[in-house]
């Protein structure tokens, strides 16, 4: 059983890509809290990436709506909402 | 009292996972109007279950539920494994009386709650699906309805069944952040197999299925589990991770669940599958100590939105809680309309209801299990002291042999593991569980 990596399992996901992110990050809060490399381990759809200069790029449109940055990140880090109506993953299996 | 606002539907219901369903099925069969409003494109699509449904209670809502329902597998074989790095050490019970009457079933969510939602329209309830509820309509602190973009629909009771993140009743301040380790993340992975591949590996006859529930090395001793479930052609397989220890373990939520599924004693079970689906849903573990604000004027909460979820160890349960809410509240909501009184002080019996049902009794009564299975033995030496005890048993070395109590004394001296500890832990088992 090859799982793959986290881009190739997700490509096998359906989703309806949203207009816009539905995900927020302020840069210098993260920083602050140093929450780039929590947020990069916690997320299982791999959303969020620190780079080298240490800002945080997110990969909204994979992300698997579940929540788990948002219960995990400092205040002031994130702002996390569900996407916009009929976007974002549709679970064919569940 | 003989308020009678202007209203577009008597009851609206926001999200249509197995909460939302129930409570919406059951308010149209009373005769009232209902919306059922989900932000999935269609009724399923958000949803995401590990899979076992402790099934009794729908049978109060749909008669032979188990039947007519398209559910996966009937679950007969219950096997809870200590998984080591090279041992494991497994009690597998397997028993038919599971199978009649039926007690639990693996579920797929994305078919059952489109068949859910497709038996509440045929009740009379309308359904709208692909419209994200961004807010409540509150007005003197009485929720009077739902706003989704420029659209506000009116109604006299909003039901909030929109699961585990529920920002309804959060942005509305009903609900305060929950603390990490009374969550965690589950990450599952759907896997499909020949069907009598399947069954030959699971040792499985007809549409009989297995759920295992795992500890140990299948976490790298982060609190939580393995979980591996039958359906009828596929396998879903997991792990469930408590945020709190997940955060300070360093170890990553996807890593952990391909440790899982790589394992040399899971991975046999999947050769040759292919991958259907990979996904993520938190899951409330605080037990009785999330559920709160279940009641405001105007509005009920069940189901996840609650925070209504039970890991006892052995089951973990989220979905007969939600049905057995959301029949509480359909009760209550529908007496509060009849008396014409939507106040908290009319829907709070709603709370006595479930207090007084399986749900309020079964979150009561487990109040213990979740500090319990906080304690780091549980996943990180139970496991191996197990195995130890097995080895020395099976180990024939030539030694002149022992008795059981005394090899398992050597096991347990060699272990991290106290005896006043095994005894504190058996004892605290007992009490929690």
């Amino acid at each position: 059983m090859k799982l793959g990596t986290i881009t190739e399992r997700l490509a096998r996901d359906r989703y309806n890509l949203d207009d816009g992110p539905h995900i927020e990050i302020d840069q210098a809060a993260a920083r602050a809290a140093g929450a780039g490399p929590l947020l990069e381990r916690i997320c299982p759809a791999g959303v969020y990436s620190v780079g080298a200069d240490g800002a945080i790029s997110v990969q909204w449109a994979g992300c698997l709506e579940c929540g788990t940055c948002l219960a995990v990140a400092p205040p002031g880090v994130l702002s996390w909402r569900y996407p916009g109506s009929g976007a974002g993953v549709a679970y064919r299996q569940g | 009292m003989s308020e009678t606002p202007e209203v577009d539907f008597d009851v609206i219901v926001i999200g249509a996972g197995v909460a939302g369903c129930v409570s919406a099925h059951e308010l149209a069969k009373a005769g009232r109007s209902v919306l059922l409003v989900e932000r999935g494109p269609e009724p399923g699509a958000k949803n995401l279950s590990g899979g076992v449904f402790y099934c009794r209670v729908m049978e109060q809502v749909f008669p032979s539920f188990a039947d007519a329902a398209p559910v996966e597998r009937v679950i007969t074989r219950n096997c809870l494994s200590f998984l080591n790095r090279s041992s494991f050490v497994n009690l597998d019970y397997a028993d038919e009386r599971l199978a009649e009457p039926v007690n639990a079933v693996s579920v797929l969510r994305a078919r059952l709650d489109a068949w859910l939602a497709e038996q509440c329209e045929q009740a009379g309830v309308m359904l709208m699906a692909g419209i994200k509820v961004d807010r409540l309509l509150v007005e003197d602190g009485r929720v009077m309805g739902i706003g989704a973009g420029e659209d506000e629909l009116r109604c006299h009771v909003v039901v909030a069944a929109d699961g585990v993140n529920s920002f309804i009743s959060r942005d509305a301040g009903f609900r305060a952040k929950d603390p990490p380790n009374h969550l965690a993340v589950g990450v599952k992975s759907v896997i499909g197999l020949d069907r009598g591949v399947l069954e030959d590996r699971f040792n499985l006859e007809g549409d009989q299925g297995a759920a295992y529930a795992v500890v140990g090395d299948c976490t790298k001793g982060v609190g939580g589990g393995g979980f591996m479930y039958t359906n009828r052609e596929s396998v879903s397989i997991g792990v469930v991770l408590r945020l709190d220890d997940l955060a300070r373990s360093g170890h990553s939520a996807a890593g952990l669940h391909d440790h899982f599924v790589d394992h040399r004693f899971i991975a046999p079970f999947l050769k040759g599958g292919e991958l259907l689906e990979y996904g993520a849903h938190l899951v409330a573990e605080g037990g009785q100590a999330m559920v709160r604000d279940l009641v405001r004027p105007g509005l009920v909460v069940v189901g996840e939105a609650a925070g209504l979820a039970l890991n006892t160890g052995l089951t973990v349960r989220g979905m007969d809680l939600a049905a057995g809410s959301a029949l509480a509240a359909a009760e209550a909501v529908e007496a509060a309309l009849a008396a014409g009184d939507c106040s908290a002080a009319s829907l709070d019996r709603y709370r006595r209801n479930l207090a007084a049902s399986f749900v309020g009794r079964d979150m009561a009564t487990y109040r213990r299990a979740p500090a319990f299975l906080e304690g780091r033995r549980m996943f990180n030496d139970y496991g191996p002291l197990l195995a130890d005890v097995f080895h020395g048993l099976y180990d024939l070395d030539l030694k002149p042999r022992r008795h059981l109590l005394k090899t398992a004394r050597e096991a347990l001296k060699a272990a991290p593991v106290g005896l006043t500890d095994l005894m504190a832990d058996g004892w605290k088992a007992l009490r929690a569980l």
